[in-house]
């Protein structure tokens, strides 16, 4: 019996990882249309974001209200790549965006001249969320700055960056976004093969941050996060500096957030404040509160679910699927403040102690 | 010895992972574009469109309107024989408020429920986002409203108008009315920014001089500091292009400031007869730039009036986006009569001239940039809320979304 539980522990995990793995990369494309397959993908980028907000919030404690930012971070990286591939596939070398011509002056500012590149692009959707997460987390953390302040701080900071997106409309494309792509690295997005492909990119990166993070949860870092989560001082007073571990993993959850958004671009085929403000950000929180925020697999399986909740609910009931969800959610927390993935435990831990009692 | 077996184990689950994602990865290069394949079903003796309008959201409150306008239209088609003696069948979809769902739903509308043209829309951002799925899957978008102009798509109908049947008429207008300067107050957003750069180049033809030129964000209600800028300006009239309830905001700071329709009048080209009673003050005596007015006095207008109210309710008024969302359900279902097809191929091809006598007056579709040749008008709001027409181009304007017929127009310049 021991064993059994000692084996769970070890391999329990990969083996749902795994699972989640042929899931995603043979069961769904076999059985899904490709316009249910997009959808999806979709979720999944959603899935990656929650996969980092579950390190650093289930397991680190801090609630990251903001992570609309890096998300957004590389999703206009990656829509600004695309956007430059579609204009020089129609305008040679040198072209410059539409929107840019159309409502500004027609010249491109210089910080968009790099990301003509591929490689660079890749290069600056890992680099650029991680220095910035490092500067803000080095900020915040040193002065020790937590629970809800730190949740304000992050929301205000989403609010911020949507605000300066709308605002600087010739850099950014403004409320519009950046959209109309054609190519992704030389492939035609819009041909069923490629959109295909892409989710299957997507959905191999969910399943290597998973990895990530359960080897993350099962080495020496990962103890030292939840007992910063847990007791901070106590962790201080061992030696350690609390403010580098949660560093630690408010970088990584802003790397994945990133990635998630660089591939949210070109599956939906548009990216735009409304995808990366302070309600976009609640939405990913959402998802990772919903599946179990400490769990493994929670956070990703949350988000897919609350995606895939969005979209049934709003087809069927095109006039009042809000109120459906908002209901969903009151629901879920209300029952289950652990997330729907505790929720087995839960009942059986009740269960037993209400045979206890009697 | 454990955690080596372990690490074994992720490895073979990580190659697994690569494998299959890369086993995915026959994809065709650009170039070898795969053939698009409609999926419309036409056999039956019923047609399926798809109804794609925000009914959440912050745009909800308008698009709602365009809504009711459709399936009003659809159900009058219905009573009257369908579309080439096909009943029409509507999905409706939510938009959310959010391009990115436009997107996903338009997508679904094309390739799931196999729908034969999709009406809807609002905010640019909305149809520059469903533009490349429907031009990818070859379908039909229908989009109702006013615009910056700029864009021609051979799978998009515009039944709004474009900026020289609405912009450029304001300024026609504001030089038959003696103007001198002016001062532009708009939200930050493409079809503002668009329409001050156009305002700004045809001022300098007229002689009107630009007195200032004043941005808020689009959810910013704030207005204090801009207004006092006008106060100080003094301009002889205001061109307001801000978009939904910052008008509120801007509107209450102008009152309060002390400016009135009599000395410093406003011409807006987003406020219509929907939104004039909900601005918190008499708006009296200012000015709007449309194609429609509830006023218009027209028989085909009176009949589209008493529809609508029996319908939705004696108070609640039609406008300029409702009307033309009206229209285009009406252009399509002569698009298809002419074309004798469902297919959208055929329906382009013989788009031109395809017209319809519509509430605001007969609209003609130009087949070169499938916009529609509109009116133009200024009504000036009443006590009752509702615009008299004090102006009007008396004939339909040509679409020209990308003003090549204006020697004075250079995008190029700021």
């Amino acid at each position: 019996m021991k064993n059994v539980q000692k084996w769970g522990r070890t391999w329990g995990p990969l083996l749902a990882i795994a699972l989640v793995a042929i899931a995603l990369l043979v069961v769904a494309p076999a059985v899904l249309s490709p316009f249910r397959l997009n959808n999806l993908g979709k979720y999944v980028c959603w899935a990656i974001a929650g996969v980092g907000i579950g390190l650093a919030w289930g397991r680190g404690g801090m609630l990251v209200m903001g992570q609309g930012v890096f998300f957004g971070l590389g999703g206009y990286a990656m829509a600004m790549h695309l956007k430059l591939e579609a204009s020089m596939a129609t305008g040679g070398p040198d072209a410059v965006p539409d929107f840019m011509v159309l409502y500004g002056d027609g010249t491109m500012p210089g910080w968009w001249e790099p990301f003509r590149s591929g490689p660079f692009t890749l290069f600056a959707i890992v680099v650029v969320p991680a220095v910035v997460a490092a500067i803000l987390g080095f900020a915040i953390f040193k002065r020790r700055v937590k629970g809800a302040y730190f949740a304000i701080l992050t929301q205000a900071l989403a609010v911020a960056f949507a605000t300066l997106l709308i605002a600087t409309i010739q850099q950014t494309g403004g409320f519009n976004g950046l959209n109309q792509f054609t190519l992704f690295f030389g492939y035609n997005l819009y041909d069923p093969v490629n959109k295909k492909m892409i989710y299957s990119i997507a959905a191999a990166v969910l399943v290597v941050c998973l990895v990530v993070v359960w080897q993350l949860y099962r080495s020496r870092f990962g103890e030292l996060l939840v007992a910063t989560r847990d007791a901070e001082e106590r962790v201080r007073f061992l030696g350690h500096d609390p403010a580098n571990i949660k560093l630690a993993a408010f970088v990584v959850a802003a790397v994945m957030a990133s990635i998630g958004g660089a591939l949210f671009t070109p599956i939906t085929g548009i990216i735009s404040p409304s995808d990366v403000d302070a309600t976009a950000s609640i939405f990913l929180i959402a998802g990772v509160a919903l599946g179990g925020r400490a769990l493994l697999l929670g956070p990703a399986l949350g988000a897919i679910a609350v995606g895939f909740g969005q979209t049934t609910l709003s087809e069927s009931f095109p006039d009042q699927w809000t109120y459906g969800l908002g209901l969903l959610f009151i629901i879920v927390i209300l029952c289950f403040p652990a997330g729907l993935g505790n929720a087995w435990s839960q009942v059986t831990t009740r269960f037993r102690r209400s045979e206890a009692v009697s | 010895m454990l955690h080596s077996r372990t690490r074994l184990a992720t490895g073979t689950v990580l190659a697994l992972t690569a494998a299959l994602s890369l086993s995915a990865c026959g994809g065709t290069k650009s170039g070898e574009k795969s053939a698009v394949e409609s999926c419309v079903d036409t056999s039956g003796d019923s047609i399926e469109l798809g109804f794609l309008n925000s009914t959440s959201g912050a745009m909800a409150i308008s698009e709602q309107t365009v809504r009711d306008s459709l399936s009003m239209a659809a159900e009058e088609i219905n009573a009257d024989g369908g579309i080439l003696g096909k009943e029409i069948k509507f999905v409706e979809e939510d938009g959310a408020s959010d391009p990115a769902i436009f997107a996903e739903k338009i997508e679904k509308l094309l390739t799931g429920d196999c729908v034969a043209a999709v009406f809807g829309g609002w905010t640019s951002a909305s149809r520059k986002a469903m533009l490349p799925v429907v031009e990818a899957n070859n379908g039909l978008l229908f989009y109702p409203v006013q615009y910056e102009g700029l864009e021609a798509s051979k799978n998009i109908y515009y039944t709004g108008a474009t900026t020289n049947q609405q912009i450029i008429p304001a300024m026609d207008f504001l030089k038959t009315k003696g103007v001198k300067t002016l001062f532009l107050a708009g939200s930050d957003y493409v079809f503002p920014r668009t329409a001050n750069k156009i305002i700004k180049q045809y001022a300098a033809e007229l002689g009107i001089k630009i007195v200032g030129e004043e941005y808020v964000p689009l959810d910013d209600d704030d207005w204090t500091t801009q207004v006092a800028k006008i106060v100080a300006a003094k301009p002889d009239f205001v061109f307001n292009t801000i978009n939904g309830s910052s008008n509120v905001g801007f509107i209450k700071a102008y009152y309060e400031q002390g400016l009135t329709a009599a000395e410093t009048p406003i011409i807006s080209v987003s406020i219509a007869e929907e939104e004039a009673p909900a601005m918190g003050k008499d708006v009296t005596g200012q000015y709007a730039a449309w194609n429609y007015f509830q006023s218009v006095k027209s028989p085909v207008n009176d009949t589209f009036i008493k529809a609508f109210q029996d319908k939705y309710g004696k108070d609640r008024p039609t406008s300029d986006p409702m009307e033309a969302a009206y229209t285009s359900l009406y252009l399509y279902k002569n698009l298809v009569e002419k074309a004798e097809s469902f297919d959208v191929d055929k329906i382009n091809d013989a788009a031109d001239g395809v017209s319809f006598d519509a509430p605001e007056g007969t609209v003609t579709i130009d087949g070169e940039n499938h916009h529609i040749a509109k009116t133009g008008l200024i009504g000036q709001i009443n006590s009752d809320n509702q615009f008299d027409v004090v102006w009007s181009s008396e004939t339909p304007i040509e679409p020209d979304p990308f003003l090549k017929g204006y020697a004075w127009w250079d995008p190029s310049k700021k």
